[in-house]
């Protein structure tokens, strides 16, 4: 490569609002359902229905564009994109061009570079369409209206970001800032947040933008690093080899880490947007937005001062507690019912993230219940179990939410309490295993450990190793 | 006959006196299309069945007290672009031609409410695009009052079946004059109620900032009375008026208690500009002599300069098609309604199903529509037009500075002949220039009849009044009413 290039990243990221009803009716936005059973005249765009604005979604959509910073547009309109398309009942979308509820934002975002202020053009809120189901036996399209009309914000960043890096640390900042206000799950494999990515490449130095191509259809952070990657080096070979980039939208293939041409801006459709006549200008007063202002919960940032002022845990365990807002709430709540915050805190960083990992799972997947985590809590601390008990029950409690105090009784895995039946089952494997007791005799301190283990399997793991450890070396 | 002759109001008080019978008057009524709807074709959908059935069950409530409503068992017509639970609703296009809606419109459910019976669905301009009912894809209405003439549109079904006594009322809707220029037409009373009055909810939307259902009715008083029924605050429609709230209710909605024989002190403007060239010299004559007569009972009358008045028609078609191009999206072939029988792929299918479903006048203005949103065109029409259209309001708003009302006439002829509009879309439009300002400006309007032509065709009269202002207008029309006295019937 002759010259140097720079990339130049923009993003438009959708993000699914948690409200329990749909943006213009009031049918239930909950996933599954069967088809068209949580629709209604309005959400399958049957004559004569009209539109009315839930407010939680106006609520949400603003608290989200206080939370990055952004103008809050105190008197915004929604407008009419006209598209035919069968998963788009009315054949235009609701959404907002002109008047967005939000712009001029920006968010701070923290990479080994630095630090960095990714600016927000816009936040505007928006219908989803339906979903087209082909069924290939009958070879027909279905149409299922549930999705139709659940609330979606788009919030448009200006081309700030340069790398891959930047780009994640973006959109995991979003998604905790978004997560901590309730708006959304933000879960990316599910949908409920998408992005897609523009991208452009300039030789360094250069002030104008290059031709920008937009990457769809990238469904986790990883999809999104390598479609980056990928489409960089795809373009700077394009400008290498003295071809032009065109103006296209293209759709990543994660699979085959790939991407084809969907679309080019000559074949872009004329959406004539207007203002939809259905629908009242919405006027935000003074005194609604302070109200919504006031309601801001408290970010992470905050949360971490607290959280090493009020329970002083190690800075370490902080930041993985925080990074999520289901795993802040899920400390505090077994704090607050009455664990020792280390001890909860050990819990949730150690094996929660070892078992996440694990099994490819994401915090916000984590199904136990606070009052279980507790109880298994003080089950160690009062030594009715062990540690090594302790930890095959909460791979049950991780995996299925039990009651541990139920679980233990039932399984009988409760801490064998009696020394004299303990010293009589290590007498008896001291007798059984003269090998290791000589080892350990001529100086094999480490032969003690075989020991324990036979003790401990001896016993079903049901007793104190310490316990174990002391008469052993009592004994021999 | 004798049934016939009665108003609505009329009607429900001999029921209410059990001197007649709802499934008498829902009868007699029958009769009647069974004796003119050969020739008129005022519905497109009677429901004769459900009518009875819906009479006996009213009777029984009305003999209980449950139903003790003004309009208790009186026979309605309901122009057919609202929606009707279970009953067809085609707004005269064959791209609705099979649609039997799953709910019902609010100021239909309203009216059922008040022990009303629908009878039918009445004909109209397809999706109310036309001014004299000849756009229909299933046949013209005919004048009552002379069958060679149109009865005017949209709401001619409606307009023509109560002059016909085909029902004792009907509800229609005003775009640009769907109400006041067929009622003009068909010597009866028409109101455009100020927007957001009644709820649009289930009301197929043509044009949806200017759209508003209306009565048609026999007098003022029946149109007072039915106001009070529709009107009313629907959370549903996110352009519906709380006309308890502070802003509208220092006019009132106790809409029958401006049935008062009184206008002393009513300051009347008279628009010069609504009595230029194009005005036909007899309806001229008769707006003015009906004006004189308010005078006569104590109204000031004056002539006022309104202004803009030629750039509302231009505005209007922007507008109101453009909302149109957008509104009728809907009608693909996906969900409901006519589907093409062959086709090659998704967008052949929209083709050709749009193309053999809808009628020329609505393609019009569809592509018209689209043209004015295209971008590029959009500040230059579409925004442009907006702007024309907050200058009008601003006009009226000087207006009624000074006027309680403004009137004029409701259109510059009396029904023109079946087939002489067609020919000459311009001409049609410009037809509109009395009655769309007012849909413009989201204003309250009457149309009530003031003579006949030499022709034998009624001739009407417009009254319009501020925004909310409805009491006015229908005191300054129950006034002149009474001055006028009963007009003459053509119920054959």
């Amino acid at each position: 490569m002759s010259k140097e290039y720079e990339t130049v990243i923009g993003l438009e990221v959708h993000v699914e609002l948690a409200t329990k009803t749909k943006i213009f009716c009031g049918c239930s936005t909950a996933f599954g359902g069967a088809p068209n059973t949580h629709t209604c005249p309005v959400c399958t765009g049957m004559p004569g229905s009209l539109p009315v604005l839930n407010k939680q979604v106006l609520e949400y959509a603003m608290s989200v564009g206080l939370a990055t910073n952004c103008q809050i547009s105190q008197y915004s309109k929604f407008d009419r994109k006209n598209y035919f398309y069968p998963d788009n009942p009315q054949n235009y979308q609701i959404s907002q061009l002109y008047l967005p509820i939000c712009h001029d934002g920006s968010v701070e975002i923290e990479t080994e570079a630095g630090k960095k202020s990714v600016g927000i053009h816009e936040i505007h809120m928006e219908e989803d369409a339906g979903k087209l189901i082909h069924d290939d036996w009958e070879d027909c399209t279905l149409v299922d209206y549930n999705r139709s009309g659940v609330p979606l914000i788009e919030i448009v960043s200006e081309p700030d970001m340069r790398s891959a890096e930047e780009v994640i640390a973006y959109l995991e900042k979003l998604r905790l800032i978004i997560q901590y206000l309730g708006a959304s799950d933000c879960k990316l494999q599910e949908g409920s947040m998408r992005a897609d990515v523009n991208l452009s490449i300039r030789e360094v130095g250069v002030a104008e933008f290059g031709t920008r191509t937009e990457m769809k259809n990238l469904n986790s952070f990883k999809a999104i690093a390598r479609a980056i990657e990928g489409e960089r080096i795809r373009q700077i070979d394009l400008l290498e080899s003295g071809e032009k980039v065109i103006q296209e939208t293209r759709r990543w293939d994660d699979s085959k880490e790939y991407s084809y041409a969907m679309r080019s801006k000559e074949d872009a459709q004329d959406y004539r947007y207007f203002p939809d006549p259905d629908l009242a200008p919405i006027v935000v007063s003074d005194a609604w937005l302070n109200e919504i202002k006031a309601r801001e919960p408290e970010f992470r940032t905050e949360k971490m001062l607290r959280y090493k002022e009020e329970f002083g845990i190690p800075d370490y365990d902080i930041d993985i507690l925080t990074n999520t807002k289901h795993m802040a709430d899920l400390f505090e709540e077994t704090v607050a019912l009455g664990s020792d915050p280390k001890k909860a805190s050990n819990w949730l960083m150690g094996e929660t993230m070892r078992l996440l990992k694990e099994k490819n799972m994401d915090p916000e997947d984590i199904c136990f219940s606070p009052e279980n985590l507790v109880k298994l809590i003080k089950l160690t601390d009062s030594k009715v179990i062990n540690s090594t008990v302790a930890k095959e029950v909460f791979g049950e409690l991780f995996e299925k939410d039990i009651d541990p105090e139920k679980y233990v009784e039932e399984k009988g895995l409760k801490t064998v309490n009696d020394e004299g039946a303990l010293r009589k089952t290590i007498e008896e494997v001291i007798a059984n295993n003269p090998k290791s007791v000589e080892d350990y005799h001529n100086g094999k301190v480490k032969a003690i450990g075989a020991l324990v283990g036979q003790t401990m399997k001896a016993t079903q793991g049901k007793v104190d190793p310490a316990m174990v450890n002391q008469i052993l070396k009592e004994l021999l | 006959m004798s049934i016939l002759s009665l108003s609505a109001v009329e009607l429900a008080a001999k029921i209410k006196a059990k001197e007649i019978s709802v499934l008498e008057a829902t009868q007699a009524v029958f009769e009647q299309i069974e004796k003119r709807e050969g020739v008129l074709h005022c519905y497109v959908t009677l429901d004769k069945e459900g009518a009875l059935a819906t009479a006996e069950k009213v009777q029984k409530q009305i003999d209980a007290g449950e139903l003790t409503g003004p309009l208790a068992g009186v026979p309605v017509a309901i122009k057919d672009n609202m929606c009707t639970k279970g009953l067809l609703t085609t707004c005269s296009s064959k791209i609705l031609g099979n649609f039997i809606p799953t709910y019902t419109a609010k100021a239909v459910e309203n009216l059922e409410k008040a022990g009303a019976i629908i009878i039918g669905k009445t004909n109209m301009d397809e999706f109310a695009m036309g001014s004299t009912t000849e756009t229909s894809a299933f046949g013209v209405t005919k004048n009552p009052w002379k069958e060679e003439h149109v009865p005017g549109g949209s709401s001619g079904g409606s307009a023509a079946a109560v002059a016909a006594g085909e029902c004792f009322l009907a509800l229609g809707s005003d775009t640009g004059g769907s109400i006041r220029q067929p009622a003009s037409f068909c010597g009866v009373v028409g109101m455009k109620p100020t927007y957001g009055t009644v709820s649009r909810y289930g009301l197929i939307a043509y044009g949806s900032s200017l759209d508003q259902i209306g009565p048609l009715t026999k007098d003022v008083t029946d149109c007072a009375t039915i106001m009070e029924i529709i009107a009313s605050y629907d959370g549903k429609d996110s352009t519906s008026v709380d006309r308890e709230s502070e802003l509208a209710k220092k006019a009132g909605n106790k809409f029958t208690d401006a049935l008062v024989n009184d206008v002393k002190g009513m300051r009347i403007g008279i628009p010069r500009d609504y009595f230029g060239e194009g005005l036909d010299e007899e309806v001229k004559t008769s707006v003015l002599a009906a004006a004189e007569e308010l005078k006569k009972k104590g109204a000031i009358v004056e002539e006022f300069d309104l202004s803009l008045v030629d750039y509302a028609i231009p505005a209007y078609y922007t507008i109101a098609s453009a909302e149109a191009s957008s509104n009728l999206e809907r009608f693909d072939g996906i969900k409901y309604g006519y589907r093409t029988k062959e086709f090659d792929g998704l967008h052949n299918m929209y083709k050709k199903t749009r193309s053999e479903g809808f009628g020329p006048e609505v393609k019009r203005r569809i592509m018209l529509g689209s043209f004015v949103l295209s971008s590029g065109y959009y500040d230059a029409y579409y925004l442009k037009a907006l702007r024309v259209k907050a200058l009008i309001k601003k006009a009226f708003d000087e207006a009624f500075a000074k006027y309680d009302v403004i009137l004029g006439p409701a259109a510059p002829t009396t029904a023109p002949k079946l087939g002489e509009s067609l020919v000459d879309p311009i001409q049609m439009y410009l037809g509109d220039i009395y009655t769309i300002s007012v849909n413009l400006a989201g204003l309250p309007g009457i149309c009530l009849p003031c003579g006949i032509d030499s022709k034998g065709l009624p001739i009407g009269l417009q009254l319009i009044g501020d925004c909310f202002e409805e009491k006015k207008l229908i005191q300054t029309a129950y006034a002149y009413e009474q001055a006028r006295g009963k007009f003459q019937t053509i119920v054959k």
